[in-house]
């Protein structure tokens, strides 16, 4: 229905569009019996007019905007270092806000003043060093404001986290996020990709763990053992790109498997229990009010970012490399849902960088309790260690 | 400084493909690049068209969509997903290189330089070829990618790998990406080759009396630039060499630790990092390759128009060096949140901060220029007065972004791409309208009509910004860019839902109001080029040496010696001249003072 509409309102545009071209094109093939360059003072003045009545139009607009949708998407900001940023962005807006006015107001005035009059010849002026001083010291102060207040809180957010801080892992990949809680001892377990399994999806580093992966490797369905019988085995006749996509493969896993034992070499088996205690959580993260979190980021395929919107927070998760940021939730959910006066509001985990198709879904809901609701909800969790899990699908 | 006393009377015969297409004649390479960029920025304009609508009307069927992407890629009307991050990569693609590089640059570079610093042609006329026909195959690799069974390059026009190296992540990574990569490493040497012949045409061929501080802006604007590019286009060759390496070659200088369609990849030990470092090392600077001819093509046409001086000179050409070194020092501001080290954030929060000094320093000048003119409203002083007035309002949401403690939340969302396309896809867009504009006599000897141009530019302007003042808000209320859909807001908060609903439709109908604007131009442009009144030879009443050439275009430019310059390019409404202008090529008075 809508999208009908917008082709009528197409059309429409279209055929005024056209309209005023086939009319503008009779008005020009009359002046063009006089063949001259010169703009007339009608012209002129018109577009002087035009250019006032524009500058208006400009600033009713941004009016309008900022009075209708100034700030009711942002909300206010549920997180301590958010509400910083929020008052720093506000100041900044105040600045640049007012120099938006200013500088447009005296475009467009200039611009409609200063149209030209018959007998009023303009005013030779190439340059004047004084003022041109006095609009670089001008900008460079506000600057220097700007860059000291922004660079004071951005040291403050990306400092690091406290030893005492809640250490949560967030694993994402396409197109969904999962997160690791550090468990009792507060340490994440170490991981490594090349230990991903069904029954370990976050590749969580344990004797155990490595030794499985070892053997899939090995003698698992698609293994190395595998590969070769089928290399050797003379009733077997393959192609020659079959051939080689065997070998490539044969190739990849058998580097992967001399990593998997040097892993294996260098793994300290006392180093096991800060894995086990660990506990994973899919589609909600749950986070407790007033307790600094500090979050490391992984990805399993391409660059996502973690957004929370809600939080003013952001990181990008990269393959290959663990990245870290902090936040303190300062509202819980049902505190922003009251002042929202929304009940259904959550706050939410994206997906913010470009990371494939159903990018747009990668979303996680994000609940912040009080603590003593979180602390029975913690409790709950504690049966639940990856130790219990895995040896449960095993 | 060359003598140049060749004898151009006597025209050797040229053939229709020596004259039209294998040309090496400085004019009528101008005319291929712009003819080329016009075409890609139909298309690039169109796929942003569609997009659009994906976004306003997202779900509902659609018979333009189904038009132009068919069944396979929009079933029943509605666009696929990868299809919308294909046509937001080639969008962006297209504008940025081919358009606002190749077309911006290309046209007016090899159209100006020689004519302005009064040199017969450029330093060489076979690389100046050679340079847009690798333009041109660089554009035809690019529209090709369209037409692939996988879908064009999906990964963002920033190509970002492991997304950008992995054809199983996304179907455009596969046949797509090559061909982007193809594309892009033609346009390199292209530009590469253009650049080095405008650095050396204007450092060689100006002509007597022709001084680096008499040289019109326009000229210093295209210099510049083509230094910039020759600084930094190279680093993205060998960023993009090193992705092909990685597709191809099993390489891992961007990989590590992926799993990705359930293969353990082996790559281990690259950074994606990396590769941001130096996509970003040509990618800021390539926003002043766009921004500065942009400038430099404005400074001239305001200075015409409005009868006077261009206010500060020197201050200009300061400015324009100033943003093109701290051009260089800037880029990882648009790696706040990569996970970066912070201090090496707070480093570039302070030299991209810095900027803003000597682009305000432009501005003021700019508007003191207008101050006590005598304006006269050309479409192209229109379109100049708009580029300064969107090069403000774009400039000062870069104030935000550069902060990092404030870009965290709204990093890569719409306030982003607000800001980009208000303060480098408006400004630069808008000098190169008024760049035809004002140089289309030049071009093709005829005049351009100035109702059409009065109509095209108002529409244009409350066009533009009823698309991207909207979008500072959908972004500051959280709305990702590349979102092929908002309804992920509709589980968990429907006031930023409905705020995004609303003015994604505001600013799509303001999209098309503004594309259908651009017929009038489209319009105008090929009606002028065979039917326009015919120009006479200094239509602006300009002082610089192009207008000193015969409205017939010759090779060598003037029919006899070149001129002698005897002064600078802004000698408007003088005191004591019986004209308010005087021409480059007229000698000082007596007891006259230079400016």
């Amino acid at each position: 229905m809508v999208s009908k509409l917008v082709v009528i309102g197409v059309i429409i545009l279209g055929v005024i569009a056209i309209a005023q071209l086939i009319r503008v094109y009779e008005i020009s093939s009359k002046l063009r019996n006089n063949n001259e360059a010169e703009i007339s003072t009608r012209d002129n003045k018109f577009n002087a007019n035009l250019m006032l009545l524009f500058m208006f139009v400009l600033f009713g607009g941004f009016i309008w905007l900022m009075l209708s949708y100034g700030w009711t998407g942002r909300g206010e900001a549920a997180s301590v270092h958010g509400k910083e940023t929020d008052w720093l962005l506000n100041l900044n807006f105040i600045i640049i806000i007012a120099v938006f006015f200013l500088t447009n107001s005296l475009l467009f005035i200039f611009a409609y003043k200063y149209v030209k009059k018959i007998g009023v010849p303009a005013y030779f002026y190439p340059h004047n060093n004084k003022l041109e001083m006095m609009w670089t010291i001008a900008p460079a102060l506000v600057l220097a404001v700007i860059i000291i207040l922004g660079l004071r809180t951005w040291n403050e957010v990306t400092s690091s986290a406290n030893p005492e801080s809640i250490r949560v892992e967030l694993f994402s990949k396409q197109f969904d996020w999962t997160a690791r809680y550090s468990g009792l001892d507060n340490i994440l377990g170490k991981f490594d990709y090349k230990l991903t399994a069904d029954n370990n999806e976050l590749a969580i580093m344990t004797t155990n763990t490595i030794d499985s992966a070892i053997h899939y490797m090995e003698s698992g369905s698609d293994g190395i053992n595998l590969i070769e019988d089928k290399l050797n085995d003379e009733h077997l006749i393959f192609s020659d790109s079959d051939r080689e996509s065997l070998l490539i493969d044969l190739d990849r896993k058998n580097k992967l498997v001399g990593l998997l034992y040097q892993m294996k070499e260098r793994h300290d088996p006392n180093s096991d229990a800060t894995a086990w205690d660990d506990f994973i959580q899919k589609d909600t993260l749950y986070l407790c009010k007033g307790k600094e979190y500090e979050f490391n980021f992984r990805s399993k395929d391409v660059i996502h970012s973690a957004y929370f919107p809600h939080f003013r927070a952001q990181m990008n998760t990269v393959p290959g490399m663990t990245t870290r940021m902090k936040f303190t939730p300062t509202l819980t959910t049902l505190e922003m849902r009251e002042k929202k006066n929304d009940k259904k509001f959550n706050y939410a985990l994206l997906c913010n960088k470009i990371c494939g198709g159903a990018h747009y879904k990668m979303k996680m809901m994000v609940v912040v309790l009080e603590e003593n609701t979180y602390k029975i909800w913690l409790n709950n969790k504690s049966t639940q260690t990856f130790r219990d899990k895995y040896f449960a699908s095993n | 400084m060359s003598e140049g006393n060749q004898d151009n009377h006597d025209h050797h015969h040229e053939t229709f493909v020596s004259k039209y297409i294998f040309s090496q004649d400085h004019k009528m390479i101008g005319k291929q690049f712009l003819m080329t960029a016009v075409f890609m920025g139909i298309v690039a304009m169109l796929l942003s068209t569609l997009f659009r609508m994906q976004l306003a009307w997202p779900g509902e069927s659609s018979d333009f969509v189904s038009l132009f992407l068919g069944e396979e890629w929009a079933p029943g009307g509605i666009m696929k997903e990868d299809m919308y991050l294909g046509l937001v990569t080639i969008h962006g693609t297209i504008m940025v290189f081919f358009l606002l590089t190749g077309g911006l640059s290309g046209t007016f570079s090899n159209l100006l330089i020689p004519l302005q610093i009064g040199a017969r042609d450029m330093a060489s006329g076979f690389l100046n070829m050679l340079s847009y026909w690798f333009f041109l195959l660089s554009s035809i690799l690019m529209l090709a990618s369209l037409f692939v069974e996988s879908g064009p390059a999906m990964a963002g026009w920033t190509i970002y790998p492991p997304l950008s190296a992995l054809p199983q992540a996304v179907s455009g990574s596969g046949t797509g990406m090559t061909l982007w990569l193809m594309s892009m490493s033609v346009f390199i040497a292209s530009s590469l080759i253009g650049s080095l012949n405008y650095i050396v045409t204007v450092l060689n061929l100006r002509t007597k009396g022709m001084s680096m501080t008499r040289l019109p802006l326009t000229i210093w604007a295209f210099f510049i630039t083509a230094i910039i590019g020759v600084l930094s286009f190279p680093v993205l060759f060998s960023a993009v060499l090193l992705l092909i390496m990685d597709r191809v070659a099993g390489t891992s200088f961007y990989l590590s630790d992926i799993i990705v369609g359930g293969e353990m990849l082996a790559q281990h030990g690259g950074s994606p990092l990396l590769y941001q470092h130096l996509f970003w090392f040509l990618g800021h600077p390539e926003v002043y390759i766009v921004l500065i001819p942009a400038l430099g093509l404005s400074s001239e046409i305001i200075s015409t128009n409005s009868r006077k001086p261009i206010f500060g000179y020197r201050a200009m050409i300061g400015s324009i060096l100033a943003i093109a070194f701290l051009s260089f020092i800037v880029w990882a501001h648009h790696m706040f949140v990569t996970g970066m080290n912070p201090f090496l954030g707070s480093v570039f929060v302070f030299t991209t901060l810095l900027i803003a000094i000597p682009s305000a320093v432009k501005v003021f000048n700019y508007i003191t220029t207008l101050w006590r003119g005598s304006i006269v409203y050309t479409p192209a002083m229109l379109f100049t007065i708009g580029l300064v007035s969107t090069f403000i309002t774009g400039g000062v949401t870069g104030i935000i972004l550069a902060d990092a403690a404030l870009d965290i939340a709204i990093h890569d969302t719409y306030f982003v791409v607000a800001h980009f396309h208000v303060v480098m896809g408006l400004s630069a867009v808008f000098g190169m309208f008024a760049g035809v504009y004002h140089w289309f006599p030049k071009m093709f000897g005829r005049m351009l009509n100035n109702r059409m141009g009065y109509v095209h530019f108002w529409i244009t302007i409350v066009g533009a910004y009823g698309v991207f003042f909207p979008m500072h808000f959908v972004g500051l209320a959280g709305a990702p860019r590349r979102y092929y859909n908002y309804s992920v807001y509709q589980d968990f908060d429907m006031e930023s839902y409905n705020l995004m609903f609303d003015l994604n439709v505001i600013i799509t109908i303001f999209a098309i109001i503004s594309a259908l604007a651009q017929i009038i131009f489209l319009f105008n442009f090929f009606y002028s080029i065979f039917r326009g009144p015919k120009a006479n030879k200094n239509p602006w009443k300009s002082n610089t040496l192009e207008w000193t050439t015969p409205v017939e275009h010759i090779h060598g430019n003037w029919p006899n010696e070149l001129p002698t310059v005897h002064r600078w390019a802004y000698d408007y409404s003088k005191p004591g001249a019986e004209e308010d202008f005087i021409s480059q090529i007229i000698p000082l008075k007596e007891g006259e003072e230079e400016h």
